[in-house]
């Protein structure tokens, strides 16, 4: 049976509109992005409270810190790559520092942007926002993950940046209740001698190589890191200490990622045999597909870092 | 080793406006090829500035193909790199790099990705993809030639929805104010942006009087005449010179022109069969 594939634009899209139905305080910002972020429906329903700058991403941040300052709840929602790389001094001055109610939407972010290159993909955005202070990183891994992570966007108060993906993914959340829970990660597989952690598009390979680690009898536990910042400490030591190696799975650089990010925290409490596996160089040319193999992110990829690393590879 | 069509348009003496004409025409066709191969490409948006393009290379910049790196080459910066294709085309068939490295566009491991790469890529001189990019480099392109006391000239293209970035006016202000004579830019005004039309958007009208208020020469041209082209690009100045080309995304395919959705969208095979009938050859 072939998964179900989703692309998460869709449900995002799907999950503003219903939002905003309810609550008229919440409203879109784009940069000509309105059919890349798969907002003509919203646009159509709500043509007032959708404001399309053009293509300026330092004006639509400012925009939508005074738009948060009248008490709106803006979705600024644009490619991820110019988002987070152009608006960067905006996220930090207008939203991050001033505490601005703005909600930073991301998409398309990794090598989702494949065959146009390095210019399009967003592998720095974790890095960027994660150095900022007081800035939730959230990255849902499938469908249900991302409409309840846009309600808890929504709800919460305060800056906040999702990470939306185009690149289609299946659902990694069953049997998980809820399936996006703010600052918690879930654990989508048990096992005792190594860890794979991931985020977004690598949660369903990280699955995969688990199967493969399997057949080769070595347990491996996944954690679905839905919430980059605050990282979850607790159920990433817990695994440190469980089973004593972790692999981390990124499309994005490990240099202040998600790799980043645990090795940090572990260096301060669990150190174990880590590998850090990301997209840590500008990408050649190629599909989506392609780059992900090239990064050793295919599932067959992420299983032999983990073989590796437990001294069987 | 050039090719014959730097042959034609510069060994044999200065091209004619019709060798031009045909260049573009050889532009559009193998523009259209390469983006239906790959599966990928923005054609609306190569096809705006390919009359540019080919008056560039074909009769204003003076660069060569067999030394991509001479030091006192003009410099040419495509600001608007996802009409990267027309750019590749107008390369290849000028001699900077193989014909047959059109055909790797976009796959594994190909020096043509979807923005050019100058790492990858001889004649590119800087990487561009990012919209709003471009024209401060060439400024400062500008600025060096006249540091270094150089004649070499500098011109960039924008297209008129990256306007809208803020660092084009940062770019504009700081030229004007070093009347920075042997630099170009040359905005694509073919009024459409990956959305939608621009004056439905952000507007950029009176684009003229805003550059002028810059302290810059605005020339407002026909984009594909190619004579106006040539002069406006030739024409010196005590000023930048802005040409705004009023062009047509997609032009020289009726089903393609002026069109919001060819933005991105590619060509089936038979409707490539038929826009190589309207290009003619
Ligand atoms: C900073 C940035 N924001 C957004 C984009 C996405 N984008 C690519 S092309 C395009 C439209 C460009 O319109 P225009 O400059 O008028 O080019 P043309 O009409 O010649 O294709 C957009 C929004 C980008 N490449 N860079
Ligand atoms: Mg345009």
């Amino acid at each position: 049976m072939t998964p179900v594939l989703t692309d998460c634009r869709v449900p995002f899209a799907h999950e503003l509109i219903d939002l905003a139905r309810t609550d008229e305080r919440v409203v879109a910002v784009c940069n000509d992005s309105v059919s890349s972020s798969n907002l003509g429906e919203f646009r159509s329903l709500f043509p007032d409270r959708m404001f399309n700058v053009g293509i300026a991403e330092q004006n639509m941040v400012g925009v939508a810190a005074g738009l948060a300052n009248a008490g709106l709840i803006p979705f600024v929602c644009a490619a991820s790559p110019f988002l987070t790389g152009r608006a960067t001094e905006q996220i930090k001055a207008d939203v991050a520092y001033s505490r601005a109610n703005v909600k930073l939407v991301g998409m398309s972010p990794g090598v989702s942007y494949g065959e146009l290159g390095p210019t399009h993909h967003s592998i720095e955005d974790i890095a960027w926002m994660r150095a900022l202070d007081g800035l939730p990183i959230v990255s849902p891994a499938d469908e249900a993950q991302t409409r309840q992570a846009v309600r808890w966007a929504a709800e919460y108060h305060g800056g906040a940046f999702l990470r939306i993906g185009r690149f289609k993914v299946p659902s990694v959340s069953e049997g998980q209740s809820p399936a996006f829970h703010f600052g918690i990660a879930n654990t989508v597989r048990h096992g005792d001698d190594v860890t794979i952690i991931a985020s977004g598009v690598t949660v369903s390979r990280a699955l995969a190589a688990a199967e493969l680690l399997a057949d080769q009898a070595i347990s491996a536990r996944v954690l679905n890191i839905s919430t980059i910042c605050p990282l979850d400490a607790d159920t990433v030591i817990a695994a440190a200490r469980d089973t004593g190696h972790i692999v981390v799975a990124e499309e994005s650089v490990s240099r202040g990622g998600l790799g980043g990010a645990v090795a940090e925290l572990l260096a301060e409490s669990v150190p174990v045999p880590m590998r850090l596996l990301g997209v840590n160089t500008f990408a050649p040319t190629g599909s989506v597909e392609f780059l992900l193999e090239h990064f050793g992110l295919s599932p067959e990829g992420i299983a032999a870092a983990a073989l590796e690393l437990v001294g069987r590879g | 080793m050039t090719t014959d069509w730097w042959q034609r348009l510069h060994d044999a003496g200065p091209a004619s406006t019709s060798d031009i004409a045909d260049f573009a025409t050889e532009i559009r066709r193998t523009t259209l090829v390469t983006i239906n191969r790959a599966g990928l490409g923005h054609i609306g948006g190569d096809f705006s500035v390919t009359d540019i393009l080919a008056t560039l290379y074909g009769r204003v910049l003076r660069v060569d193909p067999t030394q991509p790196d001479w030091s006192d080459r003009d410099r040419f910066i495509l600001s608007k790199g996802h009409a990267a294709v027309s750019l590749y085309s107008t390369l290849a068939l000028s001699g900077f790099f193989p014909m047959d490295w059109l055909g790797t566009f976009t796959g594994p491991l190909s020096a043509l990705n979807g923005h050019p790469n100058r790492n990858k890529v001889p004649g590119v001189e800087t990487n561009t993809g990012p919209l709003g990019h471009g024209f401060p480099v060439a400024l400062g392109c500008a600025l060096a030639a006249e540091l270094q006391g150089s004649e070499r000239r500098s011109y960039v293209v924008i297209g008129d929805g990256e306007l809208q970035e803020g660092s084009n006016w940062e770019a504009f202000m700081y030229g004007g104010h070093r009347k920075l004579s042997n630099l170009t830019a040359i905005v694509d005004r073919n009024r459409l942006q990956q959305g939608d039309r621009t004056e439905n958007t952000n507007s950029l009208d009176p684009l003229d009087a805003k550059v002028e208020a810059f302290g810059w020469e605005a020339r407002v041209i026909n984009g594909h005449d190619l004579d106006a082209l040539y002069s406006a690009l030739t024409t010196p100045s005590d000023r930048p010179v802005a040409v705004i080309a009023e062009t047509t995304k997609g032009k020289g395919v009726s089903f393609i022109e002026d069109r919001a959705e060819w933005h991105h969208k590619v060509p089936s095979a038979e409707q490539v069969e038929l826009a190589l009938q309207e290009l003619g050859s």
